[in-house]
């Protein structure tokens, strides 16, 4: 029987040669993620079912990202859980405060992640290690703690939908236009219960930081999972950690995908997504000129140096307009140390852009730049729903990161031409 | 179960279920006064206890935030019928109790203030104002299997159990 690459890997972790589409199977994790605002239920839970330990300290990483540094009293005592827990546990991978950062930029950075594992991660945006070529995919605070006490999880066999993209993506138009226009497209439902797979030249050609941009984005269309096959690009970016060894998964050429979609991106405009869905995609012209209060560049999305990168080329020397205010969020330290070294940062500072510490912050409404009553956004986040980024009337427009950087020093939404 | 019917459309996320502001805790008590506040404020000073919240497709999408089901539990709702889940919605659903069903027949048909009579374990949804019967899509076996023993956490804690010396 021919496969998928999801199907392969829950055959693999199920022991088991084959499974089927919509199978019910108990499947072995190869990394457990937590974070400061999922672990501290899971700790109870864990308590609560009796487990003493959890089953293999080395497969248990918790990231210090969302609402960290503390935002409050009640944020401290969370990572103070998640703190002690980690230590009791002699977990392996805890990242702490000022050595952490936002956890889907900071476990492939690590080497936490590799072709072919099966992941889960309480939070949904575990989708991010498609890029790949794993099978990742989020939970919540029960299934988490489960996770830790049996190194195993119930799942149900995806149904993959095959997503052809084809073509040269034409200038500023990057892995985050992409995924928009996917999204677009399939809706925020369109792919409920199944597993994305990115094919086509344009794939590809995407960078790594596109793919993982892309994949990032597969829970908007409900996906289970995003999933760009192993290549050449995916060997590259592995070949940073010749200790790591893998045995890269792909789709056989028979495997029967439940519906397959062809896209070329040749002449994709810039996208941005209106409030309040991911999926209300636009080109960028036809909401040229809104009005910005405040722009956010960063997040688990768009946080790696050349989203950084992208951004300030955008911006052409240019300083934020007088108008808005531009939070840029280095997603790491390793990513903050770029910005450092390459002079963006410097350059972000002189524009008028206040750097802030790694955190997921304001993309969920934490901290670190709420919106106000009315007020409008621009953010290189994933998600713009009413009140996510702040006050239930404000207004948030999802972009990549070259429109980000224009509309900053615009103070309106703008093309990076129009600078 | 027996309750008033609060319906909401496509999409409802768990942004305006529980807004990340609050989920600095997790006890269904303390979530429960937020909880639908960005969709609808009035939602927690008019529903009752076993009240059923209708929604249409895609219901919790968004995050992973198991505090969604639980301020939902906390505000009283019995059930939620819906159209479709959001999947890692559907998961925290069942691992916190929170009886959910989806049965896009009786969403359709069901209006807000409905009186609705719910058999869990049959999946059977009666409308009592309407008079229309529906049955809900039925769990997969092995889910049915977690349910039946009290969750997952339970399913968990007699596993490590069976495996003491």
């Amino acid at each position: 029987m021919s496969q998928t690459i999801a199907q392969k890997i829950f055959a693999c972790h199920a022991g088991k040669d084959k499974v089927e589409v919509d199978e019910l199977v108990f499947a072995k994790l190869d990394m457990v993620l937590g974070t400061d605002v999922t672990v501290p239920l899971s700790v109870e839970v864990f308590r609560r079912m009796g487990a003493k330990e959890v089953f293999d300290p080395k497969k248990v990483v918790l990231v210090n990202d969302h609402f960290v540094p503390a935002k409050d009293l009640a944020a401290a005592g969370l990572s103070k859980t998640m703190r002690e827990f980690a230590k009791e546990m002699g977990v392996f991978n805890y990242f702490e405060v000022g050595r952490s950062g936002i956890c889907h930029v900071l476990l492939p950075d690590e080497g936490l992640v590799k072709p072919g594992d099966l992941i889960v991660g309480a939070d949904s945006h575990t989708c991010t290690y498609g890029a790949l070529g794993a099978f990742s995919t989020g939970i919540g605070s029960t299934d988490m703690a489960a996770a830790w006490a049996i190194g195993e999880l119930w799942f149900r066999v995806p149904a993959t939908i095959k997503v052809e993209v084809n073509g040269d993506l034409p200038e500023w138009v990057g892995g985050k236009d992409v995924a928009l226009f996917i999204i677009g497209q399939l809706g925020v439902e369109g792919a409920l219960y199944k597993t994305l797979e990115f094919t086509g030249n344009a794939i590809s050609n995407l960078s790594m930081d596109g793919r993982f941009t892309l994949c990032n984005m597969a829970i908007e269309a409900g996906g289970k999972a995003g999933i760009v096959p192993p290549d050449k690009k995916t060997a590259e970016f592995m070949a940073q950690f010749p200790e790591i060894h893998y045995e890269p998964l792909l789709s056989d050429p028979d495997a029967e995908f439940i519906e397959e979609h062809v896209f070329d991106v040749s002449d994709l405009k810039l996208q941005v997504a209106k409030p309040y869905l991911p999926s209300n995609a636009v080109g960028v012209d036809e909401v040229k000129g809104i009005k910005v209060d405040q722009v956010v560049l960063g997040s688990c999305t768009n946080g790696r140096l050349s989203d950084y990168q992208m951004a300030a080329d955008a911006m052409k020397g240019r300083s934020v307009h007088p108008d808005t205010r531009l939070i840029v969020i280095p997603s790491t330290r390793d990513v903050y140390l770029e910005l450092l070294d390459s002079g963006l940062a410097e350059v972000f500072t002189e524009a008028g852009a206040v750097i802030g510490p790694p955190t997921c912050g304001p993309c969920i409404g934490g901290h670190m730049g709420i919106l106000a009553e009315n007020e409008v956004g621009l953010y290189t986040t994933n998600r713009n729903f009413v009140g996510r980024n702040g006050h239930p009337s404000s207004q948030v427009f999802l972009a990549g990161t070259a429109v980000a950087g224009a509309t900053a020093v615009a103070g309106e939404i703008a093309h990076p031409d129009d600078i | 179960m027996e309750g008033t019917v609060f319906k909401y459309g496509d999409n409802v996320d768990t942004d305006v279920i529980i807004p990340a502001r609050y989920c600095t805790s997790f006890h269904k008590e303390e979530l429960a006064p937020h909880c639908l506040e960005d969709l609808d404020a009035t939602f927690v000073n008019r529903v009752n206890k076993g009240d059923i919240i209708v929604g249409g497709r895609n219901f919790g999408c968004g995050s992973s935030r198991e505090n969604a089901p639980l301020a939902i539990l906390g505000a009283g709702v019995g059930a939620v019928v819906a159209e479709s889940f959001a999947r890692i919605f559907y998961r925290n659903s069942i691992n916190v109790g929170l009886p959910i069903f989806e049965c896009p027949e009786a969403v359709r048909a069901a209006r807000e203030s409905d009186r609705l009579r719910i058999d869990i374990n049959k999946g059977e949804i009666t409308n009592l104002t309407s008079g229309g019967s529906y049955t809900a899509s039925p769990f997969p076996a092995r889910i049915r299997e977690i349910i039946d023993v009290g969750g997952f956490e339970e399913y968990v804690r007699r596993r490590l159990s069976e495996q003491q010396p």
